[in-house]
């Protein structure tokens, strides 16, 4: 069979699991990431001090990428900030620009985004931006130099699946960068769902920082996107939803 | 930002106030107060300070600092 | 001055005096083309294709290769669903304007060629005006201009002076004319263009050389990235064909699916039209008829043209039968033309020109309107606005 790989900005990656590292404890995040089979975690940046015991990344095993997100930004110029720090701290060129200002719902700004990608491109960074999925937007991402396009399943922690699911196809099928799935992935068979669909990976933090079990439902996760990514390559089925064929026959005219 | 044009002498660290007895360089700096240089970034004035120069790049009580390290997120 | 290109020019090479841009869609397509065998799909990959939401690049090749003739009812059926979700029951009416046949390129098929003894001539602005007065007497609001390709004979001025009558008479002008440069193309649509189409006629390069041995035409690259040169230069919508019947017409289709298709995936504002012309006899050479391409195959690939991009415009010429564009209008087609003298300066009295080739649906505007109307459809003249 052929290799399956995923492949962002020129690096590849066996995994199609992006796995979020935030809101629980340190301890817990080497198992999470070797259940996951994660080679990819998103880590976001703070003032520190040296009070500080642990730091997280001390806790991530060698050899994963890490992809700095620039959440806390309001806007192109904060994340445009925060992605060149994040950079300086020295864990490579990746970073998920995240920009919104929006404390109720949390919705990503497309066009601070689309600002902030082309300036952090020109940077040589490996842009990663999560959006709404809106297809104009999405390429005003791509000519930006965006690596993939991230848009999301439902409102940020929500875990309440893909609500966004007709879009997000239309950015499948249209654009020719990977399309990762963030955001509103509550349960194992979301993931599974959007593999299905064709997106190229799934990010998902809250329904596993939630779970009763944090390495197990990793593990879950991991096993679901495989699952949907498998589904995907071997073409799915046929669902028959309407009678069989239709009344008249349409070729009945033709000669020759 | 505006700690600074308030001209009160001491430095700032994350919006905290510190006093620095006499000018030194940012990698002595660091070194003394605890930071890992390689679990951290540094802006000074708004600007970042590339690892490279730690060394050159001397702190002044009148400096206002940033550091900032990897946390959890999403 | 141009230079000279005949049978021994590298139709691969751009002239020095044509625009080259910077594009890999021609690398794209012809790379898709080669690799399309046709007869290695079977049932199950049409199936799925029919099957699927969405029609894929694969699903499309699927539905253009031979297993899938047996299924072409469910094609139509399938045609005929798209067609109805993006065009409703509309049918446009359009009619083609020759208004002039001098041509400088040796293509050994077309009527127009410039070995071929016919009568050449071209409209006054007189008589362009005279012209197209009557036809928009005739209801129509939507032209097709064209000419033979001689930017000697037909400059890009002459055109242009003819775009601006056209836009007195006529809501929408296409054009069907020689390629140019996009600067040329900007000046046309100042002119009041929207419209342009270029037939490939092949997309098979080597079996291109041979069939076009002379004049600019023979350059593949330069016809190849017309299209592409339109819509830099502000046109609205552009037109994609294969002379059906002149090569492997599956892998023809193919590629002029995925010309295309990749166009509007660079410029997504781009409208897209596909014509599907098959090889009709021409004057002085009446055996000449389309190879392998029988009505059911041509149904096929206008459905599967369909199925791939289900917004795009589609164009039934008049080369084919009334019975055949009677129905296909109801499947998948949504343009038809009416009224139609491909002769230069037929509409008004005498013809100063002779024709490019046979027609066989020679009927009027109001006979095209009422056989619409009577298959239930709805004959629309415009739906757009020129801007």
């Amino acid at each position: 069979m052929k290799q399956d790989k995923l492949v962002i900005g020129g690096h590849t990656f066996d995994s199609r699991f992006i796995l979020g590292s935030g809101k629980y404890s340190v301890d817990l995040i080497k198992a999470a990431i070797e259940n996951a089979g994660a080679q990819m975690i998103t880590l976001a940046l703070r003032r520190t001090n040296t009070k500080d015991a642990a730091n997280i990344m001390d806790y991530i095993p060698e050899g994963i990428t890490l992809l700095p997100n620039t959440s806390g930004a309001r806007n192109a110029e904060e994340a445009v900030r925060i992605a060149r720090l994040a950079r300086e701290v020295g864990c490579g060129d990746f970073v998920k620009i995240e920009v919104i200002h929006d404390s109720k719902y949390l919705l990503p700004d497309n066009y601070e985004t689309i600002k902030a990608t082309e300036i952090l491109a020109k940077e040589g960074f490996i842009v990663m931006p999560y959006m709404y999925p809106d297809l104009n937007a999405a390429r005003d991402l791509v000519n930006a130099g965006a690596a993939s396009i991230m848009p999301l399943g439902s409102p940020i922690g929500s875990n309440k699946g893909i609500c966004t699911k007709d879009f997000i196809q239309i950015l499948i099928d249209e654009i020719d960068l990977p399309i990762i799935v963030d955001a509103g992935i509550g349960k194992p068979s979301q993931a599974c769902e959007a593999m299905e669909m064709g997106a190229a990976a799934v990010m998902a933090n809250t329904a596993i920082a939630t779970a009763g079990d944090i390495p197990a439902m990793a593990e879950a996760f991991k096993k679901a996107i495989e699952a949907g990514r498998s589904a995907y390559l071997a073409g799915l089925g046929r669902v028959i939803d309407k009678g069989a064929s239709a009344s008249s026959p349409l070729t009945g005219f033709l000669q020759d | 930002m505006t700690a600074k044009m308030e001209g009160g002498f001491g430095m700032i660290i994350n919006g905290e106030k510190q006093t620095l007895i006499e000018p030194v360089s940012l990698d002595v700096f660091l070194k003394r107060e605890g930071y890992q240089k390689n679990r951290i970034a540094v802006e000074r004035n708004g600007e970042i300070v590339p690892k490279s120069e730690y060394e050159t790049v001397i702190v002044t009580d009148s400096d206002l600092l940033e550091i900032v390290t990897f946390v959890g997120g999403g | 001055m141009s230079e000279r290109i005949d049978e021994h020019t590298d139709p691969m090479q751009y002239t020095d005096d044509m625009e080259a841009i910077d594009s890999d869609l021609m690398e794209k397509v012809i790379a898709e083309m080669e690799s399309f065998d046709p007869d290695q799909y079977t049932e199950k990959d049409v199936r799925a294709a029919l099957d699927g939401d969405t029609c894929s690049v694969e699903d499309f090749k699927a539905l253009l290769s031979p297993a899938a003739m047996p299924f072409l009812e469910e094609i139509a059926q399938k045609a005929q669903m798209e067609t109805r979700k993006h065009f409703g029951n509309s049918v446009m009416i359009f009619t083609p304007l020759y208004i002039a046949n001098y041509c400088e390129n040796y293509c050994i098929y077309c009527g127009f060629n410039c070995h071929n003894k016919i009568k050449r001539a071209k409209l006054t602005a007189e008589e362009i005006e005279r012209e197209m007065k009557t036809i928009s007497d005739s209801g129509l609001e939507e032209i097709l201009i064209l000419t033979g390709e001689s930017p000697k004979m037909s400059d890009v001025g002459y055109i242009g002076e003819a775009c601006k009558i056209a836009r007195k008479y006529f809501k929408v002008v296409g054009l069907e004319v020689y390629p140019m440069d996009s600067k040329d193309y900007a000046y046309l649509h100042e002119c009041g263009a929207d419209f342009v189409t270029v037939f490939q006629e092949t997309y098979n390069s080597e079996k291109y050389k041979t069939l076009h041995l002379g004049g600019r035409k023979r350059i593949f690259p330069y016809r190849f990235n017309a299209q592409e040169r339109a819509i830099m230069g502000g046109i609205r919508g552009v037109g994609f064909a294969a002379l059906l019947g002149l090569d492997d017409f599956r892998k023809d289709a193919l590629a002029t699916g995925m010309h295309a298709y990749l166009l509007q995936r660079k410029y997504p504002h781009a409208e897209i039209a596909f014509s599907c012309p098959r090889l009709r006899p021409i004057i002085n050479n009446d055996k000449i008829n389309p190879k392998d391409v029988h009505e059911p195959q041509l149904l096929q690939i206008i459905c599967a043209y369909r199925i791939f991009m289900p917004f795009a415009s589609i164009t039934i010429s008049s080369r084919e039968c009334a019975r055949f564009r009677d129905n296909i209008v109801q499947i998948a087609a949504t343009k038809i033309s009416a009224g139609v003298n491909v002769g230069i300066g037929g509409h008004t009295g005498e013809e100063k020109g002779d024709e490019q080739f046979e027609i066989d649906d020679g009927r009027t505007v109001d006979e095209i309107y009422h056989m619409i109307q009577k298959n239930g459809m709805q004959p629309v003249m415009t739906d757009y606005i020129y801007v």
